[in-house]
Formats: C-alpha cells, structure tokens, sequence
C-alpha cells in the first residue's frame, strides 16, 4: 500500500481525472458491451 | 516395427476429431460451458491486476501517478492489434477453406476489436492530455491506430450492407486481409517514425524498462482483458451461429436441452 490518505488515493497526485477517467471508460465499455450481448443473444434464442 | 502407413492411421481419428468442431453443431455446446469460465477468469484477474496497479505500483518518478493509464491502456492496445489479426485468420481461413464457422469467427471478433481500439484512443487521449500538453496529435503511431479503428468499422459496415451472410463473409475477408498490413506499422511505428508516442516498455528481445510492480500489473491486466475478450467474442459467436442456423433442425433441439 503506498498511500497515506483516501484522498491522497482519490487524488492520484492530482492526475485523479485521468487516471479514474481511464479505467472508469474501460468499465462503462465493457458493461455496454455485455448488455447488449446478453440481450442479443436472449433474441436469438426466442426466435422462430 | 511399424511403417510410416500405421502411423498415419494413427494420427488420422485425432484430427477428424478435433476438426468436428469446425461444424456450428459441434461447436456450440463447447462454446457455451468455456464463457462462464473466461468471465470468472477475467474477474478475478481484473481484481488482482487493479490492486498491484493502483495499491502497491510505485509512482513513477518522470510521469507521477498519471502512468497508472498504461494499466488499461497498453492491454487494450495490445487487444486491438491482436484481435484484429485473430480476425484476419480467421476470415482467410472462411475465405479458402468455405468453412462457415471460420467466418463466423471472423464476425464475431470484429465488434470486441473495433471496442479496444476505442480504449486504447481514449484511454491515449487521457494519458496525452497531462503528459503531453494535448489529447490528440497527428503522429504515426496514433494516426495508424485511428486507421484501425476505421478498418473494424469499414470491415461491419461492409457485411451489414450485404444481406446474403456467405457473400458477406467473402467481402468482409477481402477487407480483413488487405487491412492487416496495418498492424506491423502500428507496431513498429515508433521506431520507424519519430513519434511523440514513447517506445515500447515492454519487448520480445529485450529486458522490459520498468519496474517489477508495474510490469507484473501490465501483465496480469493484460491477462484479465484477454480472458474478457475471448468470453465476449464466444458469447457474440453464440449469437450468431443461432441466427444465422436457425432453420437448421438441431438449434431447436440445442436450445430445449440447454433451458
């Protein structure tokens, strides 16, 4: 662990936005991505 | 003794067995029982990969903490490459074999890829903005990686406009393969050009230029996003080996034993 604080970790020695920016996109992509796919396939398996 | 004869005998029955698998049929049941597992794996390797990252990497003493980028966006660089030659194969496979699945393949990887370049731009464009002063500039390596992203788009758009699935693989294959010259030049763009975007951390042929941490964090994150990315690439397979054969007699059959 090399942080003193939370905000210290929240901050990221102030490159905070970037950094969680970054790995927040990566997750949002990966959550829309597997929504659409298991929706996708819910279609394919109702159809005639 | 045995003569050259036996020993091709021998070896006959393995390989139809594993080519069984070329067929949709076959293929699908062992689809479906490997994406929980890739999920799980990459869940777990996610975890372990962003705890080393972002909890016990040291801050880098030229770029502070805002290096932590590289912790999703090399992976996702590396994806992008990788997926799209995986796709490449995979439709020159379709292309000369005329195996349906091949090409199926090749479809069902090009979203996952086309969303990887898309991280690794904009995770780029965030790890650009505090180091470099700006979230995009025109060198090699960025501008071959945007080509990328436009070589997946090109590569949907072209089968999405063609309504017969078989001639639309044989269009998409001819896109995949001529596009796959891009990929060495992204790679070796930033030794070939003298490119803003630093070289590579991390080489076949050389001693990686970081510390252990920081490599190990890379390495698993890579693991993590690879094993995300085979699951989704099998569960968007999934999908379309379902509409596309769905006239065929066994996907009913398939989908009342697996309910």
């Amino acid at each position: 662990m090399i942080w003193d604080s939370w905000n210290d970790f929240i901050a990221m020695g102030g490159y905070g936005r970037y950094v969680w920016g970054s790995l927040a996109a990566v997750a949002l992509a990966l959550a829309i991505e597997q929504w659409t796919l298991r929706a996708r396939n819910r279609a394919a398996e109702q159809q005639p | 003794m045995s003569s050259i004869g036996t020993i091709i005998d021998e070896r006959r029955p393995r390989a139809a067995s594993l080519l069984r698998y070329a067929s949709p049929q076959t293929a699908l049941p062992l689809v479906e029982r490997a994406i929980p597992w890739l999920h799980g794996a990459a869940a777990l390797l996610a975890l372990a990969g962003l705890y080393i990252g972002v909890l016990l990497a040291p801050t880098d003493f030229q770029q502070g903490d805002a290096y932590r980028i590289i912790f999703v966006h090399v992976p996702a660089a590396w994806l992008s490459m990788l997926i799209y030659v995986a796709m490449a194969f995979w439709a020159g496979v379709g292309l000369v074999l005329n195996t349906r699945l091949s090409a199926m393949m090749a479809s069902a990887l090009a979203p996952t890829g086309a969303l990887f370049t898309f991280l690794a731009l904009w995770t780029g464009a965030l790890w650009g903005k505090p180091t470099w002063g700006a979230w995009w500039v025109w060198d090699a390596r960025l501008t071959s990686e945007l080509l990328l992203l436009f070589l997946y788009i090109g590569f949907m758009a072209l089968q999405a406009a063609i309504p017969d699935p078989r001639r639309a693989d044989r269009a998409g294959a001819v896109v995949a393969l001529v596009g796959v010259v891009n990929v060495p030049v992204i790679y070796f763009s930033v030794q070939w050009w003298n490119t803003l975007h630093q070289g590579a951390s991390v080489s076949l042929r050389s001693a990686p230029s970081m510390a252990t941490p920081m490599l190990l964090g890379m390495l698993v994150m890579t693991l993590a996003l690879w094993a995300y990315a085979i699951g989704a690439v099998l569960q968007r397979l999934r999908a379309i080996v379902l509409e596309r054969e769905r006239h065929a007699a066994w996907v009913p059959r398939h989908l009342g034993a697996s309910a």
